[in-house]
């Protein structure tokens, strides 16, 4: 097998506005199995970066444990990386994004990683509106222990052995919409079209922004009766909406028919623009978004899209009061005002 | 016909249909270098079988197909280099040609593999009037095939323009013979210093067929230019000079020299005029250097030898006085180019003065029939050429054939030996009485290359090395001896490092759509964004979709039939690497890496393929 790629790429590769090519959000060849999701998701977040024209150094990736969470090698290999304990990362993220929040923190987990030994940290995280993307790997199974279900495996989906899930789904995306998540939203690996818009505007969203992408396991969860293989997730995806990302630098030069499209207005001058709206709910309302997951449960649809999205919101910096400085560039003299500020501060605590 | 994808939708207007693989000339077209030759040796065939040690095996690949393996290794105008995918990807393609050398340097004896005869006779008679590469690759295709063969030539031995016109130092007269006596001891019938002065007299040999090869022997002077006959003994025509000098009638030269032309028999010239004594030689040309006819090479192991190349100096006179050659006048010239690109050559109104004591004028040469009667029922078009079927290569007189520069004009070797070919199957096909046009169609396999989970039987990693230098014996040897061969060769280090450098593109991506299940990986993996999975369209606005622009319209799509997803995939050949990580990376094996092998068809094949290969 060949683990090396070559090093040779296309010669007309465009550039972004930083002079770079998708080259340089690359990172080494992955070591999951040959077609698993991940790797496409991995692809996604190369192009979304590459496109928003981020500087890898100025990323921040953190995972925990499972296959999602070895894909951070698979990607941007300038930027800064975490491999946390399983479950673990949105504590670690929470720390590393309070010391310095001039990073763009990417958050990878998987469906064990945050529906079962990570659940505790995922659900204070959403709480927080931590200032993170948080993209969940979610094949259903765990594939890195020979595909036993996971906690968000669909009730009577099947196994590779052909045994059905008896227990009750977890949806981390209806979860983190009850929760009070301020971006969530959901894709399918096999769909670049959406995914890699959707990953941008999570990059741009000024808060917790989830991510539940559909991830077939090749290996496990592949097979005919499993709700979430390639060809099922096909054949049962409905998109919410088309999404456009539009960059500060560009103007908005599409018609998009009226009462069919929304402008919103992100963080950085960003603007997203969803459009063939559904009629009957309002991603812009949470308990109109929460209904009609609850509704596609019943029907057996995969919703895939941007599911909810409260634009203005205010992440924990801005609860917290932080300083906007990096905490290791903090000199003494922040750190340490002097007795006169601190006479200061006492008297008026009297 | 083979239409390429870009015609095919100036044809249409319409999504791109699936492309048929099984068309032999679809994945014939991604080898590029073997698309290029227009011989088609399978060029990544032989260039595994080198890096793998087995040079005879390689030799004869190529011998099969080129028949002068040992010869165009070391002289061939190498139309597959510039056409050579590595060169897309990095700054130089592989050294294809000098490989080929390798091959025929490092080989056992073959003499006890290669056809011989005497073959069982068919009773047809067949005479070939000239001794070139043409001629030969005709016998050595038709003997076995019991064809008594009579070979005409006025030279003292056979090789053409191979042993007259290419000096010893670029080719060794060993080498030359060697693959020259290959054929004739297969049984030819030789008439070597027989100038044939009538075709008529050929013909009333009763010949069941005449193939002519006689090259083009005719080279362009300037005879109108004052002072051109003031000192004749001193002005010579460059091929004259150069088949003199092969034949050992001259072995000096004065001390100053001026060649005159940029082609390749000018480089020649020059270059054998520094080992007969020119010490001051110059190479004046007409046109700007970067239009010089000569490869880049041959300009360069010129200059090597301390040759300076004047450029845009147009001839005025040859300077004499009291009836001895002093030099020459030249009018500097300005290149103009118009709007269409055409160039035009303006006089500045300089005049330049270069002293000589010999002249040899090398600015290109022609074909001449003034031996063939005309009233044969061979027909001869405006520039007094034979008219001839490009393809079967038959002229008017439909048993009369003609090949190499003799047919559509001055070419090279390795078009000659294509044409030889050609012309050996008309005149098998003439000779039983078959349509010439109802051609054999080439031979092509598509073989499997899976060796295991992920493991191929070819090696498919992409080494990052850059082109390896063919080392040069020393200048004060070489310029010393005309006949010290002045290139190396390179020593089986350097052709294994070569060798690996070849991106294999005979080992084909094959893709089948009914085992795709659309997960990306192939996209993902693909290190030169080759594969795209988008919405059929037109052509044009098609490459404008994929994941990286596909701006080589000369370099075919590989379109799917349509996938579960309405979707097609697309695969921009251009500059696929053919690492197989498309396949390493594919859940289903609907990529796999597949060795093609396609060989032109011969008048009969030598031995069985599976001996070969």
């Amino acid at each position: 097998m060949t683990y090396l790629r070559p090093t040779f790429r296309h010669p007309e590769l465009p550039k972004n506005i930083l002079g770079y090519t998708r080259k340089d959000y690359e990172g080494a060849i992955s070591t999951l199995c040959a077609g698993c999701g991940h790797d496409s998701i991995s692809g996604a977040i190369v192009q979304a970066c590459w496109e928003m024209s981020i500087e890898p150094h100025k990323v921040a990736k953190l995972s925990g444990i499972g296959c999602s969470s070895k894909t951070p090698t698979y990607f941007l290999s300038n930027a800064h990386g975490f491999n946390t304990v399983h479950g673990r990362m949105p504590s670690v993220a929470t720390g590393a994004n309070m010391a310095n929040r001039s990073l763009t923190y990417l958050g990878v987990s998987g469906d064990g990683d945050s529906a079962s030994i990570g659940m505790g940290q995922f659900v204070h995280a959403i709480r927080r509106n931590l200032n993170v993307v948080y993209i969940l790997m979610n094949n259903g199974c765990y594939g890195l222990t020979k595909g036993q279900d996971s906690a968000t495996a669909d009730v009577g989906s099947k196994s590779k052995s052909g045994s059905e899930n008896k227990f009750a789904t977890i949806d981390l995306a209806s979860l983190a919409i009850e929760l009070g998540a301020t971006f969530v939203a959901r894709s399918f690996s096999g769909d670049k079209n959406q995914l890699v818009p959707l990953v941008k505007a999570a990059l741009a969203h000024g808060g917790f922004a989830f991510l539940d992408v559909v991830s077939p396991c090749v290996t496990f969860n592949n097979n005919f009766g499993s709700t979430k293989s390639y060809s099922y997730v096909r054949e049962h995806n409905h998109a919410a909406s088309n999404i456009d990302f539009v960059p500060p630098a560009e103007t908005i030069s599409v018609d998009y028919p009226e009462n069919t499209a929304r402008e919103l207005e992100l963080h950085g001058g960003n603007k997203i623009v969803l459009h063939k709206l559904p009629t009957e709910w309002d991603p812009l309302d949470r308990i109109s978004a929460l209904n009609r997951l609850h509704q596609a449960r019943r029907t057996g649809e995969i919703v895939t899209g941007l599911l909810f999205i409260e634009p203005e919101s205010q992440d924990l910096h801005a609860t917290l009061d932080t300083v906007q400085e990096p905490l290791n560039q903090l000199g003494e003299k922040d750190l340490c005002p002097g007795s006169k500020k601190l006479e200061g501060i006492n008297a008026s605590y009297r | 016909m083979y239409i390429g994808s870009s015609f095919q939708q100036q044809l249409n207007f319409l999504p791109l249909k699936p492309t048929d693989i099984r068309d032999p000339e679809y994945f014939h077209k991604v080898v590029d270098c073997q698309y290029a030759c227009p011989a088609h040796t399978p060029v990544p065939e032989y260039i595994r079988l080198i890096a793998a040690g087995k040079y005879t095996e390689a030799y004869l690949i190529n011998w099969e197909s080129n028949v002068f393996p040992g010869v165009l290794g070391r002289t061939c105008d190498r139309p597959c280099e510039p056409a050579c995918r590595r060169g897309r990807v990095e700054e130089e393609p592989v050294a294809i040609c000098r490989l080929k050398r390798v091959a025929a340097d490092f080989k056992d004896d073959i003499s006890h593999i290669l056809p011989k005869g005497p073959f069982p006779p068919n009773g047809k008679k067949i005479a070939l009037i000239g001794g070139g590469p043409a001629s030969l690759t005709v016998a050595r295709d038709l003997a076995p095939l019991g064809y008594e063969i009579h070979l005409y030539d006025d030279q003292p031995a056979g090789g053409g323009m191979m042993r007259s016109q290419i000096p010893a130092f670029r080719l060794p007269e060993e080498v030359l013979n060697e693959e020259v006596n290959y054929i004739l001891d297969m049984g030819i019938h030789t008439q070597f210093t027989t100038y044939v002065s009538s075709m008529k007299e050929i013909l009333d040999k009763k010949y069941d067929a005449v193939f002519v090869g006689t090259g083009a022997p005719k080279g362009n002077d300037l005879d109108k230019l004052p002072g051109r006959w003031d000192d004749p003994d001193k002005i010579h025509l460059g091929i004259q000079w150069l088949a003199s000098v092969a034949f050992e009638h001259t072995d000096k030269i004065g001390k100053k020299v001026i060649v005159l032309g940029g082609g390749n028999t000018a480089m020649d010239c020059c270059r054998t005029a520094r080992r007969l004594g020119g010490e001051d030689v110059k190479v004046v040309v007409r046109s700007p250097f970067n239009e010089m006819k000569a490869s880049p090479w041959e300009i360069e192991d010129a200059q090597m030898e301390d040759i300076p190349i004047l450029n845009n100096h147009n001839p005025k006179a040859f300077v004499t006085t009291g009836g001895k050659l002093q030099g020459m006048l030249f009018e500097k010239v300005e290149a103009v180019y118009d709007a269409s690109g055409k160039r035009k050559l303006i006089p500045t109104g300089e005049e330049v003065f270069i002293a000589a004591d010999e002249v040899l004028v090398a600015i290109g040469q022609g074909n001449a029939f003034p031996w063939i009667e005309r009233d044969l029922g061979l027909e001869f078009n405006q520039w007094e050429l034979p008219r001839l079927d490009a393809k079967t290569l038959q002229s008017t007189r439909p048993d009369v054939f003609f090949g190499g520069d003799a047919a559509l004009g001055p070419k090279n070797v390795i078009t000659a030996v294509a044409q030889g070919h050609q012309a050996a199957i008309s005149i098998d096909l003439f000779c039983r009485g078959a349509d010439v046009h109802d051609r054999p169609p080439p031979m092509t396999n598509l073989a499997q290359q899976k060796m295991g989970l992920h493991e191929w039987i070819y090696d498919s990693a992409v080494v990052p090395d850059l082109r390896y230098k063919v080392p040069h014996a020393d200048k004060k040897l070489t310029l010393q001896d005309r006949k010290k061969e002045v290139e190396l060769g390179f020593d089986l280090e350097k052709a294994y490092r070569e060798a690996e450098r070849c991106l294999n593109c005979d080992v084909q991506t094959v893709f089948s759509e009914p085992k795709c299940i659309e997960c990306d990986a192939c996209v993902d993996i693909c290190p030169t964004s080759c594969i795209s999975f988008v919405t059929n369209g037109e052509e044009e606005d098609l490459r404008t979709r994929l994941v990286a622009p596909a701006n080589q319209l000369d370099q075919d799509l590989y379109v799917s039939s349509p996938l579960p997803t309405k979707r097609v995939m697309v695969k921009d050949e251009n500059v696929c690497l053919h690492c197989g990580l498309c396949a390493e990376r594919c859940p289903t094996a609907a990529w796999d890496m597949q060795k093609y092998l396609y060989n032109t068809a011969k008048a009969a094949p030598l031995w069985k393929q599976e001996e070969v290969v």
